[in-house]
């Protein structure tokens, strides 16, 4: 049985990925100057969840790497895609896990499950600051199950918890399932792109946004590099 | 003393030959009185000037714009577009709310914490989910009661028609009361009685809930994330101290033991103090009322007297259905999926 459904998976995969031939875009975010330094978080406050870390966690807002590379930085398209309205069926998940967020930014589509889970083993208190979507506020203690949610406006919205207020991170609600984070050194790719143009956005919580116009023909595989300028303080 | 009123330039040249003739002949007692009379003359003077208030407001935003609103409180129906509810917010509310309802009147610097901005609908007081808009009842009593330690004050002079009126106009100020219904309230078991156990139930809650963390384990508000909260402006914000105040203490959003049960299963929302509905039963909720209610030292409660009978002494609480509820705390990841 089970073999036989994986089977299937397989093959509808091989059949969805030959249907899907497309352009590529793909690149890479960097920064110019110098980004600040980020602090260590003290956790002390929490033990349960300090204990968790050999060496203190650094605060995320700005995740720079070798080669003044940038991570975390959501790259999706902005305009031109062209199934703007199709909603993924599967959740999403926000994990938090020794105080922290997982991811500490989370993209998703507009109108996307995602479920929040606690896994530590301390309460958390999850509470989105969004301004164009409503605003609420739940109380997660350890051992409850996962918070159900969605969002249906795009926008980019802080995420805090109260009760540790080091605790900060991101829901990015996109209208489009073409969107990536930018890792392992700030790359990024967004493949299967059909024919056309489009424009790139670059979202970095800190340092803002970025566009940039690209055109797709075929299956080539464009690139498109972003650079920030990096906020002294 | 007459001379100084007949200076008065609201006062007509009728009236003053009026006065200079009666002054003449009257005694003095009498001319108090008549000058009280011409004062009043000289006051209505300036009504038309008062009623210039009624205007619409143009400001930089342009007019305010008055959608056709309405609240319903029993039998009472409030209406925004009601010369009442116009009024009595330019005279009672705007100063604060400001005139486009965003909490920026010409108060809104100096108070603390800051009047409620309308135009994102987020609301403290409710008996509905957090997230959800309150009901107009929620409103309607919001606005007699008023905010304790905040600068709202309690309208309690207001007649319910007033106040419908009020409930119906701030909603012209966000969309959201044109595209969304109120939520449903919560519902709440009846109270059981106080015990001893319910009491010391209540306590256990509070550490595994760990309300302590801002709240403080005397519920002092000066637990170890205190200092660090602000609401969902970035304005600093307290926790609410139970034991400060006397046998008047209130809570935020009222004063009866069903209050107290809809703050923390519905949250305050825009503060750091968020829903517990989806966490607590409701019956152990009614223990942690009766809990709360023994943190306000000063005050005279039911609570109070059946701790005070066991000589202020809370047991520590003793789970009876413990083999149960113990098993799934350790699987409850593989649990949570099937709750």
């Amino acid at each position: 049985m089970r073999t036989r459904k994986i089977l299937l998976v397989l093959v509808t995969l091989l059949v969805s990925a030959s249907m899907m031939f497309g352009g590529t875009v793909t690149g890479k975010v960097t920064y110019t100057g110098t980004p600040v330094k980020m602090k260590p978080i003290d956790m002390s406050k929490e033990p349960s969840c300090a204990k968790q870390h050999a060496t203190p966690v650094l605060n995320e807002t700005v995740v720079a790497g070798a080669n003044n590379s940038l991570d975390n930085v959501v790259v999706y398209i902005s305009s031109g895609a062209p199934d703007d309205g199709q909603v993924p069926s599967q959740t999403v998940t926000y994990d938090q896990k020794g105080c922290q967020y997982i991811p500490h930014v989370l993209p998703m589509h507009v109108n996307q499950e995602f479920e929040i889970r606690n896994d530590d083993q301390t309460s958390h208190n999850i509470h989105p600051l969004p301004k164009v979507n409503i605003e609420w506020n739940k109380s997660q203690p350890p051992g409850t199950p996962p918070i159900k949610e969605k969002y249906d406006k795009p926008e980019f919205i802080p995420v805090k918890c109260n009760i540790h207020p080091w605790m900060h991170g991101w829901f990015v609600v996109l209208k489009t399932n073409h969107y990536d984070i930018s890792k392992n050194g700030g790359s990024f790719t967004l493949p299967n792109l059909p024919a056309g143009k489009y424009t790139l956005t670059a979202w970095q919580e800190d340092y803002g946004t970025q566009t940039a116009d690209v055109t797709i023909t075929g299956t080539e595989t464009k690139e498109v590099n972003f650079t920030f300028k990096a906020k002294a303080y | 003393m007459a001379r100084r009123r007949i200076r008065s330039p609201a006062l007509t040249s009728i009236s003053r030959v009026l006065i200079m003739n009666s002054v003449k002949t009257m005694r003095f007692t009498s001319v108090i009185l008549f000058t009280a009379i011409v004062g009043l003359l000289a006051v209505s003077a300036f009504i038309p000037r008062a009623s210039a208030q009624d205007e619409p407001v143009v400001g930089p935003k342009g007019p305010v714009v008055i959608k056709p609103m309405v609240s319903h409180i029993g039998n009472v129906t409030g209406h925004a577009e009601s010369e009442q509810a116009k009024s009595d917010y330019r005279r009672y509310c705007a100063g604060c709310h400001g005139n486009y309802g965003d909490g920026t009147g010409e108060n809104a610097v100096w108070i603390d914490p800051k009047p409620r901005d309308f135009t994102i609908a987020t609301f403290k007081c409710r008996s509905t989910p957090t997230g959800t808009l309150p009901t107009d009842e929620d409103l309607f009593n919001t606005i007699a009661r008023g905010l304790d330690n905040s600068n709202m004050p309690p309208w309690n002079t207001f007649s319910k028609q007033q106040r419908a009126d009020l409930v119906a106009y701030i909603k012209i100020f966000s969309p959201r009361w044109e595209k969304e219904k109120a939520g449903t309230p919560i519902s709440i078991p009846p109270e059981p009685p106080v015990t001893l156990q319910s009491i010391s139930h209540g306590q256990a809650l509070f550490a595994k809930l760990e309300c302590w963390k801002c709240h403080g384990t005397h519920g002092e508000g000066n637990g170890p994330s205190a200092s660090t909260l602000t609401d969902s402006q970035d304005n600093p914000i307290r926790p609410y101290n139970f034991a400060a105040g006397g046998d008047d203490s209130r809570f935020k959003c009222g004063k009866t033991n069903q209050d107290i049960y809809k703050i923390f299963m519905t949250g305050l929302d825009g503060t750091p103090m968020p829903s517990f509905a989806d966490v607590i039963q409701p019956n152990d909720a009614w223990d942690l009322v009766h809990f709360l209610r023994t943190l306000q030292v000063h005050r005279h409660s039911k609570e109070n007297d059946v701790l005070l009978a066991a000589h202020g002494v809370i047991p520590p609480y003793v789970d009876k259905s413990a083999p149960q509820s113990a098993a799934p705390a350790n699987n409850n990841k593989a649990a949570g999926g099937g709750q």
